[in-house]
């Protein structure tokens, strides 16, 4: 087992409660879909340079939740702070330059760009981006050179670089999830989010996304990540929050949050621990 | 000796949509009476293509299909349908804009006097449906739907019921409730060949499993010996959930 952060919150561990160091507030966040409320988190707190997960069950809002949070839809009512910024109503290019990045559940990587490319895209401030200089190679040659090294660098530590010359739609499932998280980390962010990140993907590979993902926390980022997967959720989060309709339902880290009955009800099944084979009568025990 | 015949049986099947690339390259599967089988492996390995192979819904290049010891390799869909094989696909798996009980009758279009007798069968498998026969498939959650899907293939009484990852897209409780039903299905007598990414559920409760891996089934056995391997579970099943 990684070594987990503890002592992470102020207080008894329940839905809205205080973290020691915070890196996003949320407050009053609502949205809905005509009469449907798909988001209505009251407070919730974020721990800065932990692994926290978001899980619920299908349509429990988390995923738009990530949307709002990352300027990809806008809340009817609320606010939010990202390392003490107020973030509502900034546009989703701002908020990855700000540092908070996110990949999908489904990926969207640009297909018909080389691996190579769409890693380089994900650079921020590149000196070409504006019709002029974009003109004169002078200007962003040397820029350019110093994003394609670091490209490379995290796509080796991907095991990427050998495919780096194809093109993104010939990757497999599981190569597209890690393409995205590679390309996240092109703008040194300090909060990843990750909407089902294991989703889809081969369990023999999973060992090394996850390594991945501990090895964000150990270089000093946040992660928050959306999962069905328990085993990966006990496996590696520092911390756990559960939505249900729209809110924050419950919150803890991973083996309390996971006895809770609410949650053991609404999502996990009573089933989590048991050898289906057995429940279902088809193997002795 | 009929009886003694597999229900399904696949041989060195190769299929593939573009030409000159193979998705199956060889693949073979036994299905006997009354078994439940599992098909994992990891991404692009061919498991969806081998059931739409088997159900006619990719060209078969070379190799067979046969059920009951008859070849069927190549018939379209609605002749195996006839013929007694279920489908059901992992999306779009109902129309939404019909009601439950319209859903269930499409199943069983071609066969219509068997309507009332194949619903209580399925209703029987799926008491949560009986009150909600005339509610819009649309309205319906993921596991739902899927339910509807299954007794839809179930309204022909099919002799062997192909399922493409009955627990794709469902949170951890209705992913083993969908199991289960699975179970029950299987138990109520319909062979059933199941493809799933869940391998660790898929293989409690198969009863023999196969692992493809480039369109070819590189390991076979019971779901208990493909569990405990340790080259599956190097391969395949990862050591996370053990």
């Amino acid at each position: 087992m990684p070594n987990k952060s503890l002592d992470l919150h102020v207080g008894e561990a329940k839905p809205g409660c205080a973290k020691k160091d915070p890196i996003m507030i949320v407050d009053k966040l609502t949205k809905s879909f005509g009469g449907l409320k798909a988001v209505d988190v009251d407070h919730l707190e974020i721990p800065r340079n932990a692994i926290t997960a978001l899980i619920g069950p299908n349509g429990a809002g988390k995923t738009t939740l990530f949307n709002l949070l990352t300027g990809f839809d806008t809340g009817d009512t609320g606010t939010w702070l990202f390392n003490g910024k107020k973030l509502a109503g900034v546009p989703a290019f701002k908020v990855a330059q700000l540092g908070e990045v996110r990949t999908f559940q489904l990926t969207k990587a640009l297909s018909l760009l080389t691996v190579l490319e769409n890693m380089k895209l994900g650079a921020k401030n590149q000196k070409g981006e504006k019709l002029l200089p974009a003109l004169l190679p002078a200007i962003w040659k040397s820029q350019e050179k110093q994003v394609e090294e670091k490209a490379i660098e995290i796509l080796k530590k991907f095991k990427l670089y050998e495919k780096k010359d194809d093109f993104a739609a010939s990757l497999s499932g599981g190569q597209r999830k890690l393409l995205e998280m590679a390309r996240a980390l092109m703008i040194d962010p300090t909060l990843v989010m990750l909407d089902e990140p294991m989703a889809g993907v081969n369990p023999a590979l999973t060992e090394s996304l996850l390594e991945h993902i501990l090895n964000l926390k150990s270089s000093g980022m946040t992660v928050l990540f959306i999962e069905h997967d328990m085993h990966m959720v006990r496996h590696i989060a520092d911390w756990v929050v559960v939505m249900a309709e729209g809110k924050v339902v419950a919150e803890g880290e991973a083996h309390s949050v996971m006895k809770d009955q609410a949650v053991i009800d609404a999502y996990l099944g009573s089933h989590q621990e048991l050898d289906l084979g057995e429940v279902t009568g088809r193997v002795n025990k | 000796m009929k009886s003694q015949l597999p229900v399904v049986e696949i041989k060195d099947l190769v299929a593939g949509y573009l030409p000159g690339v193979n998705i199956l390259n060889g693949a073979n599967l036994v299905a006997n009476q009354g078994e439940l089988i599992g098909i994992i492996g990891p991404n692009g390995a061919g498991k969806s293509t081998l059931l739409k192979a088997i159900f006619g819904q990719v060209k078969v290049r070379s190799g067979s299909v046969s059920l009951n010891g008859e070849d069927i390799t190549g018939l379209k869909a609605e002749k195996l349908v006839s013929r007694g094989v279920g489908m059901v696909p992992q999306n779009n798996n109902v129309f939404p804009s019909l009601t439950i009980e319209e859903n269930l009758q499409m199943g069983v279009y071609q066969k219509p006097q068997l309507f009332n007798e194949r619903l209580d069968f399925v209703l029987s498998l799926f008491a949560e449906l009986k009150n909600r026969l005339s509610q819009r498939a649309g309205s319906l959650s993921g596991g739902e739907r899927q339910m509807v899907a299954m007794g839809r293939a179930l309204m022909m009484n099919p002799t062997v019921l192909l399922l493409d990852e009955p627990s794709a897209g469902l949170s951890p409780v209705r992913q083993d409730e969908a199991f289960i039903r699975v179970s029950d299905i299987n138990k109520a007598g319909v062979t059933t060949i199941m493809v799933e990414q869940n391998a660790r559920r898929c293989l409690q409760i198969c009863d023999r499993g196969y692992v493809l891996d480039q369109g070819k089934d590189a390991y076979s056995g019971s779901g208990r010996d493909l569990l405990n391997d340790p080259k599956v579970i190097g391969l395949y099943l990862g050591t996370l959930g053990a």
